[in-house]
């Protein structure tokens, strides 16, 4: 019996299949969707795509795109599948995002900081409004363009935290903890609780974040400092036997500054929460900085009353290939399950009415 | 290697044209090779092979490192007739590229400055070209804050 269950669904499977494709094509007489135009004019699906499957290739990201019809989830789970075909050439050098090439660069907290406000190519103070005539395929207005100044800008830490009204980074040296090679476990510490971010939805990242500000959590955050552009990639080849800059990539760095009113040991200063993701993504960016500061509850004395202040929900919760895995394993056959749960009703249901047939 | 440099020099010259070469793509480096003279003889040593690097981020910018998350990477080794090997490791899936900037590390150790310069310049100031159309254009979105003049005093 199940055999011939299993040849049926074969059947069924590979026309499903031959259905989408078709489907996933749409009409033949619309031209197809180039790769490029994916990654040329989607980019922010493609940013989303390369920071959740953790891996940063925007031409992959791009068939992705393709072959998951847009459903940007789908497409991580593609580039996550892809990365386990391929050998780990090596780890690279942190990336300094002082030394970013920035698009743009805002801080909430000082009008007139060294380096300045730069909006860079900004969603925010547009109206919101459909714009009809992108439906019209007009080309776009050039640019403006300025005299740049090319030195380096700032990070607004640097600037508070000469005064020591601003926690400080603490070491630097320790070896990271890898959640591509080690299974999450508890405690986590801030490396992992970080990559774990770095890598999780965008969705649960922004409801947790939003949470801590609506009140189950908070720590009066302020957007010290938001900036997004390229940083150079460094690797140490073993047979080179020095650093070599292999290209570059795109960031978003948020810099969330809390209040802290300092501890038996500590005075009252400034503490914070840090988000870095692939590509542009403000969103994101600021979304992790406040759920690592809030899972820092702990750690600075604080009260753990809500979710976002709790690793072990955050952290099992966040990632949408695996939650979209669990849930969706729903669909999976259940049958000799639910047969046993059947009769367990119709169980109880019977002694029930005998039991009311008696009184 | 040129032997009237010193050793921190010349990894600091190579380190530069190995990263114009990481970003310049296949097209610009095979014409790159071909104004520098005829194609050299090259053999494959390792590669174009295309793998992983893991890419990290520092805790608050500047703290205690952590893993933010992976980058295709395509490396490749070869060997000129002369013996010279060459390296390349460059970010993407691209395989002719980063077979043809291994040739042309192999090639740089083996040329003169001049000769250098006329293979790495037009690469190098490309690639200088395009991040400062980007950081003009960023430039143009600078805000310029003023204040407001108080009526009463």
């Amino acid at each position: 019996m199940a055999y011939v269950a299993v040849k049926g669904g074969e059947r069924a499977i590979r026309n499903a299949h031959t259905w989408l494709a078709e489907e996933r094509r749409g009409d033949p007489a619309v031209p197809d969707l180039g790769l490029d135009q994916i990654r040329e004019q989607l980019g922010r699906a493609i940013d989303r795509v390369m920071a959740e499957g953790s891996l940063y290739d925007p031409d992959l990201a791009a068939l992705a795109i393709k072959q998951a019809q847009g459903d940007l989830i789908e497409a991580a789970f593609l580039l996550r599948a892809y990365r386990t075909t391929l050998p780990r050439f090596a780890h690279a050098r942190p990336v300094d995002t002082a030394a970013m090439r920035a698009a743009r660069r805002i801080s909430a907290i000082f009008k007139d900081l060294p380096g300045g406000q730069t909006l860079g190519p900004t969603y925010d103070y547009t109206h919101r409004l459909l714009d009809f005539e992108l439906a019209e395929n007009q080309p776009p207005p050039d640019a403006p363009r300025a005299a740049p100044d090319l030195s380096p800008v700032p990070r607004v830490p640097d600037i508070l935290g000469r005064e020591g009204l601003l926690e400080a980074d603490g070491p630097m040296d320790a070896e990271p903890g890898d959640l591509t090679r080690e299974p999450l476990s508890f405690p986590a510490g801030r490396d992992i609780r970080l990559q774990a971010l770095a890598r999780g939805d965008e969705g649960f990242l922004l409801a947790m974040g939003y949470s801590t500000q609506r009140g189950y959590g908070g720590s009066h955050p302020f957007a010290g400092e938001v900036r997004m552009g390229e940083v150079s990639v460094e690797i140490e080849p073993p047979e080179l036997g020095f650093a070599i800059d292999i290209g570059d990539l795109t960031v978003t760095e948020c810099q969330m500054v809390n209040q802290f009113k300092g501890s038996k040991t500590q005075l009252p200063q400034f503490t914070r929460g840090y988000g870095l993701v692939f590509g542009f993504s403000e969103r994101k960016a600021m979304s992790m900085a406040l759920v690592d500061r809030a899972m820092r509850a702990e750690e600075l004395g604080e009260d753990v009353t809500a979710p976002a202040q709790n690793p072990e929900f955050v952290l099992y919760h966040s990632d949408n290939i695996e939650a979209t895995g669990f849930v969706e394993h729903l669909k999976l056959p259940h049958y000799v399950d639910f047969q046993s749960e059947l009769q367990n009703v119709r169980r109880l249901r019977e002694a029930v009415e005998r039991r009311e047939a008696a009184e | 290697m040129n032997d009237t440099i010193s050793r921190p020099d010349a990894i600091a010259t190579r380190q530069h044209w190995m990263s114009v070469l990481a970003r310049a793509p296949a097209e610009a480096i095979a014409s790159a090779l071909t104004r520098a003279g005829p194609l050299p003889v090259w053999s494959r040593v390792r590669g174009p092979e295309t793998g992983l690097v893991m890419v990290r981020g520092r805790t608050g910018g500047s703290g205690s490192p952590f893993n933010l998350g992976e980058m295709t990477v395509t490396r490749c080794t070869v060997r000129l007739g002369s013996g010279v090997a060459g390296h390349a490791y460059v970010a993407g899936r691209d395989e002719r590229r980063a077979e043809l900037a291994a040739v042309a590390d192999a090639l740089l150790q083996d040329l003169n400055t001049g000769s250098r310069d006329s293979l790495i310049g037009p690469l190098a100031a490309a690639q200088r070209e395009q991040r400062l159309t980007r950081a003009e254009k960023a430039a143009a979105t600078r805000v310029e804050f003023f204040a407001m003049r108080n009526m009463r005093s």
